[in-house]
């Protein structure tokens, strides 16, 4: 007999056979996944979890009977004797409990994993043209070996190819090999006159062979070649701009945090390295770590400008825009003085737009507070303005929790090849 | 004051050490006093997600890749998260040597009863029913289930994955039409013919009388009749088999889909003996591990403690609810093979008179053993209830027959019960229950219309007005009708040849051009 320990052995044997089953169910997993993350928290989306899809989609086929006559045999007879006829009140009372059970058999639940769920969740999103665009101009040049050349510097000289094209040639020139003249020479000190002559003038030739044909000749020297291939650059960073006065509420932060952790997830699905900046503002900006940003306390006016100025300064210092794809999300409730307007376009439509990938903003309210009876706040109709100067800003306003999804996926979604023509 | 010397283990834990000296007591038991014959065994522990991976691919322990074994997955991962389902302690594989999986987390009173459960009951009933040494090839089945993986993956590389998986769609659905059920005739080879053909002609000539000549014939068959009649023999007609007969005889499937018809249509037949004999290998298997956990016991090998730990999971797994309780669900097949076994070994034992009248063959022989490894050898469950469930037993289980006839509005009826004048017919009802032959429908190929469409006809012969359902049944033919790759008819005729319904399905444009 033989015990085998299987435990070791690698886990998630039906891992292929699931993504099977889920690329089969793509759009209905799609579907389900919309739907619950609709009556979730977004925290709570991105942890995976249940769905469930119909199971008609999925339905496997077999010949089925049903209907006529049927014969049961049951144990636990407790009163019936033979010819007995039972009223049929159990098809009623099956009837009831099938709907019950029909909803179970109709919906097919699953559980998803966060990363399963999360790719479903962002499929259908990408980023934005003006993003993609700028994406391709911003490649770095990586260097890759493509075969080799007769010319190059001497660090990339290949010994190996260099020497055997060597050999080959002194093969095919039939240049002496050392060990003959010395053979040569050796006979040469013990024999007669006659054949010492013929020697000499043998070892002479061969000697002669040997000047002409060199042991490495310039033509079999051989370079290692690179190609310079283009790469693209796969690291990224966010910025998250934040007006954290005494206007901004509670409930105004949660909806800008919530945009900024989707923001988060979905460059990390499309940038192998992604670091994140929080900056936050009163009438001036600092750099901060994150509890700080949600959660310190902080009172003053509103200087958008300082946290632009304050974004670009970390921008020149510390992320060169070749290297790095630059994301930023500002949150804020729209207020601003209005002598900082000059300033906020200048440093925008100067400094930063040119160089972020993406730059978007984000209006946050008070919740139940409708986004049409206000006028129009400073911030808002400022940056209304540089839109429709043509500067790349994406705009939006939010006062709900639920519509934090909607407006970012309106934001990146993926574009028809009409629409990308339109604008 | 406990005497531990003998103890194969004391508490809950176990290692390799105590799982060998586990199945070498098992074995000891079931060689020497249970007379059992089985495969060498190999014993493999495993985690609970290998569990769950063995469930969603048919229990086997490599298997091609589809997406429906990951909806399985899916699906069963779920409800055992949620904890609606419990897993099994053991799954067991008929190959040589008998591969048993025990999951890491049983105590090592679990792993005794699963031992002696799967290692030497399931092995004993593999290893010698009739059903399993026909139909099976226990040697072969790892190595060919090795081929199938492969196989299926290089025709993967080959020529993609949704051909393949299409094909194997289609295959599946058709699966359960996909099998033998009788052991095919045997074709004669020339030399063998010519003798038959002569010995008929001496056979003849001995019993010549001319007498016979003037006795009037049947009328004469006419030749499109017999056209018909030659080109359905040729076509080996009607055949049930339906992937078998898409394999040979489908006109435009490529050879790689033929390989996979074949490869399905195997693993189909792989598992036919085990769909028959559900009840007699449970039964054998728990009669066998409740016999040697006893003897384990009485010999001081596992203590009081851990005994009573077996008999509370051993009633948990023999446990027979009736009809009218929530936690109905058919005949448990374990209850009622273990009740059986036992209750033959009592009439083999000490017999009563009605058991004498019943079982003259058996009753009072003293070896019950024998007489079990008898029956375990050559029935299946279809035949061991209606030959061996006694009277006695169905007045203990109390089990009735009802008779649901939809024309008969005054409702159901109760046909028979546990008396006198029911016994023969509960029992022979019951027994139909187990017969594969009224489980799955009898659907065959009927003819195939080649001077015509090419259109294949199948007929559908219903029993006790029970047709198929539409919507399965018309996804099903569509399958059929791919892999056909022309038109595909199915009728359903009751007995009297009364057509009830017909089907036509043509096949989608995707799959004649795949």
């Amino acid at each position: 007999m033989h015990i085998i320990d299987r435990r070791l052995n690698p886990g998630s044997k039906s891992l292929e056979n699931r993504q099977r089953f889920l690329r089969r169910a793509k759009a209905l997993v799609q579907d389900a996944v919309k739907k619950s993350s609709q009556d979730r928290d977004i925290r709570d989306v991105l942890e995976g979890g249940e769905v469930s899809i119909p199971v008609d989609g999925m339905h496997e086929p077999r010949f089925r009977r049903e209907g006529g006559t049927r014969d049961m045999v049951l144990p636990g007879n407790k009163k019936f004797v033979e010819g007995d006829i039972l009223p049929r009140s159990g098809e009623s009372r099956r009837k009831a409990s099938g709907p019950g059970e029909g909803d179970g058999e109709d919906a097919f639940r699953f559980v998803l994993s966060r990363d399963e769920f999360v790719d479903l969740f962002l499929d259908d999103l990408e980023l934005p043209d003006l993003a993609k665009r700028k994406l391709a101009e911003a490649e770095s040049v990586g260097l890759r070996r493509a075969g080799y050349a007769m010319s190059g510097s001497p660090a990339n000289l290949s010994v190996n190819r260099t020497v055997r094209l060597a050999l080959a040639r002194r093969v095919a020139l039939q240049r002496p090999r050392p060990e003959a003249i010395a053979r040569l020479e050796a006979e040469l000190a013990d024999c007669d006159d006659t054949r010492r002559i013929e020697l000499l003038a043998e070892i002479e030739t061969l000697k002669g062979k040997v000047r002409r044909i060199p042991f490495i000749d310039p033509i079999d020297i051989r370079y290692r070649r690179f190609e310079t291939v283009p790469k693209p650059i796969a690291q990224a960073v966010m910025f998250c701009l934040m007006d954290v006065s005494g206007s901004m509420s509670e409930h105004m932060k949660d909806l800008a945090k919530r945009f900024y952790m989707l923001l988060y997830v979905f460059l990390t699905r499309r940038y192998r390295h992604v670091e994140i900046v929080f900056i936050r503002h009163t009438d001036r900006a600092e750099e901060v770590d994150e509890d700080t940003f949600f959660h310190g306390p902080a009172s003053g006016g509103t200087l958008v400008s300082s946290a632009l100025q304050a974004m670009h300064e970390i921008v020149r210092s510390r992320f060169r825009a070749t290297d790095w794809n630059i994301y930023a999300a500002q949150a804020s409730d729209g207020d601003n003085s209005t002598s900082d307007s000059d300033a906020v376009s200048r440093l925008l439509t100067d400094k930063l737009l040119p160089v972020s990938q993406f730059f978007a903003y984000l209006e946050v309210s008070e919740a139940g507070g409708s986004t049409f009876d206000m006028p129009d706040s400073s911030l808002w109709t400022l940056y209304q303005r540089l839109r429709a100067d043509g500067a790349p800003l994406s705009v939006r306003k939010v006062s709900e929790r639920s519509e934090i999804f909607p407006v970012f996926h309106d934001l990146f979604q993926r574009r028809r090849k009409q629409e990308k023509a339109a604008p | 004051m406990t005497c531990t010397a003998g103890r194969l283990f004391m508490g809950a834990d176990w290692d390799f050490q105590t799982l060998q000296g586990i199945h070498d007591a098992c074995e000891q038991i079931a060689r020497s006093e249970l007379g059992l014959e089985f495969y060498p065994n190999q014993i493999e522990v495993i985690t609970a997600e290998q569990m769950l991976d063995a469930y969603s691919s048919v229990g086997m322990p490599l298997f091609y890749k589809h997406c429906s074994f990951g909806k399985h997955f899916a699906h069963q991962e779920a409800s055992y998260r949620k904890g609606l389902m419990g897993l099994a302690y053991e799954i067991v594989i008929n190959s040589s040597p008998c591969i048993s999986y025990l999951m890491e987390e049983n105590t090592a009173t679990m792993q005794t009863l699963v031992i002696a459960h799967a290692a030497f009951g399931h092995n004993h009933f593999f290893r010698n029913n009739y059903l399993f040494k026909q139909w099976t090839d226990a040697e072969g089945i790892l190595d060919y289930l090795d081929f199938a993986k492969s196989y299926v993956a290089q025709c993967e590389e080959r020529y993609g994955r949704l051909a393949v998986e299409r094909t194997l769609d289609a295959a599946h659905a058709l699966m359960s039409h996909g099998i033998d059920r009788y052991p095919g005739k045997k074709k004669l080879d020339l030399r063998a013919e010519e003798k038959r053909a002569g010995d008929r002609r001496s056979h003849e000539e001995s019993v010549f009388n001319d007498l016979w000549r003037t006795v009037p014939t049947g009328p004469v068959k006419s030749p499109e009749l017999l056209n018909t009649e030659r080109r359905r023999k040729l076509l080996g007609l009607p055949q049930e088999n339906l992937l078998y007969f898409l394999e040979k005889t489908a006109p435009r499937l490529q050879p790689w889909q033929r390989e996979v018809l074949r490869i399905v249509r195997h693993i189909a037949q792989y598992f036919y003996p085990q769909s028959q004999t559900k009840v007699m290998n449970e039964g054998t298997a728990t009669y066998v591990h409740y016999r040697i956990m006893t003897r384990l016991h009485e010999r001081g090998q596992i203590s009081d403690g851990n005994f009573l730990e077996f008999l509370q999971s051993h009633t948990n797994v023999v446990f027979q609810p009736d009809f009218d309780d929530q936690r109905f669900s058919g005949f448990n097949p374990y209850a009622l093979g273990f009740a059986m076994m036992q209750d033959i070994e009592r009439i083999v034992a000490n017999p009563d008179d009605e058991d004498r009248e019943w079982f003259p063959d058996i009753a009072g022989t003293g070896d019950a053993m024998a007489v079990l490894r008898d029956i375990w050898a050559n029935y299946r469950d279809e035949s061991f209830i209606s030959q061996f469930l006694s009277p006695r037993l169905m007045r203990r289980l109390r089990i009735f027959h009802l008779h649901d006839d939809p024309a008969e509005s005054a409702g159901i009826s109760v046909d028979a019960i546990h008396n006198e004048r029911g016994y023969r017919r509960v029992r022979s009802e019951l027994a139909r229950q187990y017969d594969v032959g009224f489980i799955d429908p009898n659907i065959e190929v009927f003819d195939v219309d080649l001077s015509g469409d090419r259109r294949l006809m199948l007929r559908h012969s219903v029993v006790k007005g029970a047709q198929l359902n539409e919507a399965d049944a018309t996804r099903v033919l569509q399958h059929l009708a791919d892999l056909w790759s022309y038109d595909v008819s199915l009728v359903e005729a009751d007995g009297t040849d009364t057509i009830l319904k017909e089907y036509m399905v043509s096949p989608r444009a995707l799959a004649a051009a795949a």
